[in-house]
């Protein structure tokens, strides 16, 4: 069924707590009353979450994935805030590998995501293949390089054809070859009718991939404009001085 | 005088050891029917109630481990708890179950193999189950963010984690096998030691000794050590292998 090109994903108001306790006795905020809207058309295929370490943008990633319960505030698909665990898939940063071969890797989320057994094969082949790990098919996963495992949990993360992907810094230490590899993946993958969610540093990599950035400092979005406007004329104080390398304590 | 008499009684005692144990090992390798009657009986019994427990304790490992359920943690406890279970106490109540007078008297299991085995299971389960959840709630710590994004149902997340863990779970079994193999109060008790019926390795050691029949004895006691021995090489030599390709 076609995706509606109406908001795909609809956060309003959403905080988030831990469960330690600042001076006074209330709850840490780590996300602060953080609302915004995406949409799925050509002008915005990839999404960038910016900010600096600790401004909860990871914390966002889980939140949207359902890893992490909100105390207050929604997360709406489609205007519904249920989301069939098909059509959402997570990259995390370090990538959890099942301790079996990358071949049964693929196959087991195959599986999860009610594959028929008879297009398992194909279905395995054709993620090996695009990962360019056909030739690694039987090594045992998690003796891969960095950069294998990370093409791994990218192409995994595919194996149910997900509407939406979360991606939480998947390329950080890496090295070009690999991040290059990867970012193609991502972006082959967001012409695919899938809208993209990335957390990144890496400014560059804004630049090249993503149509918007949501710009996240201490739990509050700060600002959520195109990547170029972002780059060439930030709103924020926050964003200028994260732009340029500034450190906001 | 004292240092002579001191050094003659060490002699006598050393070439008794040493001619029981040239007895025992005559045993060993002259095929001795009774020896490898009882070693047979030993070893089918043993593995058949590591077996079962192994099919109970795993998946009742895994529930008590990332089951979401009222009084998980208490039937935890108690299940930790009976890891130490009293083998003379698990006998005697598995014996008051199956004698003739008992709930389970008309089935006629006392003194049986299978009676053994029951006894065995009983002490066997708890260690296996309370391993096996320790087991999986430190594997589901690293799988649980991957599991919960594939949106995957309790039972297949069950699945996945036992799979996964399989050589960890190898270390349960065989810390199982070991109690299991060792095991002399229970069956003695259920078992009754009748000989080429219920008479098992560590049983005939007690009795043989308490006879003098000390070369049967030390040998159904080298045996079992051998097989122990051999037993855990197996299982060490899997685990190496599994941990070397990151599987483990």
């Amino acid at each position: 069924m076609p995706m509606p090109s109406a908001n795909i994903i609809e956060v309003n108001n959403l905080c988030y707590n831990a469960n330690e306790k600042n001076a006074v006795g209330d709850a840490l905020p780590l996300l602060n009353d953080i609302s915004f809207k995406l949409v799925t058309k050509d002008s915005s295929k990839i999404t960038a979450i910016m900010g600096p370490n600790g401004a909860g943008k990871s914390l966002l990633l889980r939140n949207l994935a359902g890893l992490l319960t909100p105390n207050s505030g929604e997360i709406l698909w489609h205007g519904t805030p249920n989301i069939n665990a098909k059509e959402l898939a997570i990259v995390f940063q370090k990538p959890i590998l099942l301790r079996r071969s990358v071949r049964a890797n693929l196959e087991h989320a195959l599986l999860a995501f009610k594959t028929p057994k008879d297009q398992l094969h194909n279905g395995t082949e054709q993620l090996l293949e695009l990962g360019q790990l056909t030739d690694l098919a039987n090594r045992p996963a998690r003796i891969l390089s960095g950069g294998e495992q990370q093409r791994l949990a990218i192409v995994r993360a595919l194996a149910g054809d997900p509407k939406i992907l979360l991606l939480d810094e998947a390329t950080a230490s890496l090295d070009p070859q690999t991040t290059f590899l990867i970012e193609k993946i991502i972006t082959d993958t967001s012409k695919n009718d899938t809208k993209i969610i990335m957390v990144t540093h890496d400014l560059s990599q804004a630049k090249r991939m993503a149509d918007d950035v949501v710009f996240i400092n201490a739990g509050t979005i700060c600002e959520h404009t195109s990547t170029k406007q972002f780059l060439s004329k930030p709103k924020s104080q926050e964003a200028k001085n994260y732009i340029c390398g500034k450190l906001t304590l | 005088m004292c240092n002579f008499a001191f050094n003659e009684g060490f002699t006598i005692l050393m070439q008794d050891f040493l001619a029981t144990f040239s007895q025992a090992f005559q045993l060993i390798f002259s095929f001795d029917k009774d020896l490898y009657e009882i070693i047979g009986l030993s070893l089918s019994v043993t593995f058949a109630a590591v077996l079962i427990s192994c099919i109970i304790g795993f998946p009742l490992g895994a529930i008590l481990a990332i089951g979401k359920f009222k009084g998980r943690n208490f039937i935890r406890l108690i299940v930790t708890a009976f890891m130490g279970l009293p083998p003379v106490v698990v006998g005697l109540v598995v014996y008051l179950i199956l004698s003739a007078n008992g709930p389970l008297g008309v089935l006629q299991l006392l003194y049986t193999p299978t009676a053994m085995i029951i006894a065995q299971v009983i002490l066997v389960t708890p260690i296996i189950a309370a391993l096996s959840s320790q087991v999986i709630i430190d594997l589901n710590e690293e799988y649980d963010e991957l599991l919960r994004s594939l949106g995957l149902s309790s039972f297949a997340k069950m699945k996945t984690l036992l799979f996964d863990a399989r050589y960890s779970l190898l270390t349960a079994s065989l810390a199982g096998l070991g109690r299991a193999m060792a095991e002399v109060g229970a069956v003695i008790i259920v078992g009754g030691n009748i000989n080429h019926v219920t008479r098992m390795m560590t049983t005939a050691i007690a009795l043989e000794t308490s006879r003098g029949e000390l070369a049967l004895a030390l040998g159904l006691g080298t045996v079992l050590i051998l097989l122990t021995i051999s037993i855990n090489a197996a299982l060490m030599m899997i685990h190496s292998n599994a941990r070397k390709n990151a599987y483990a």
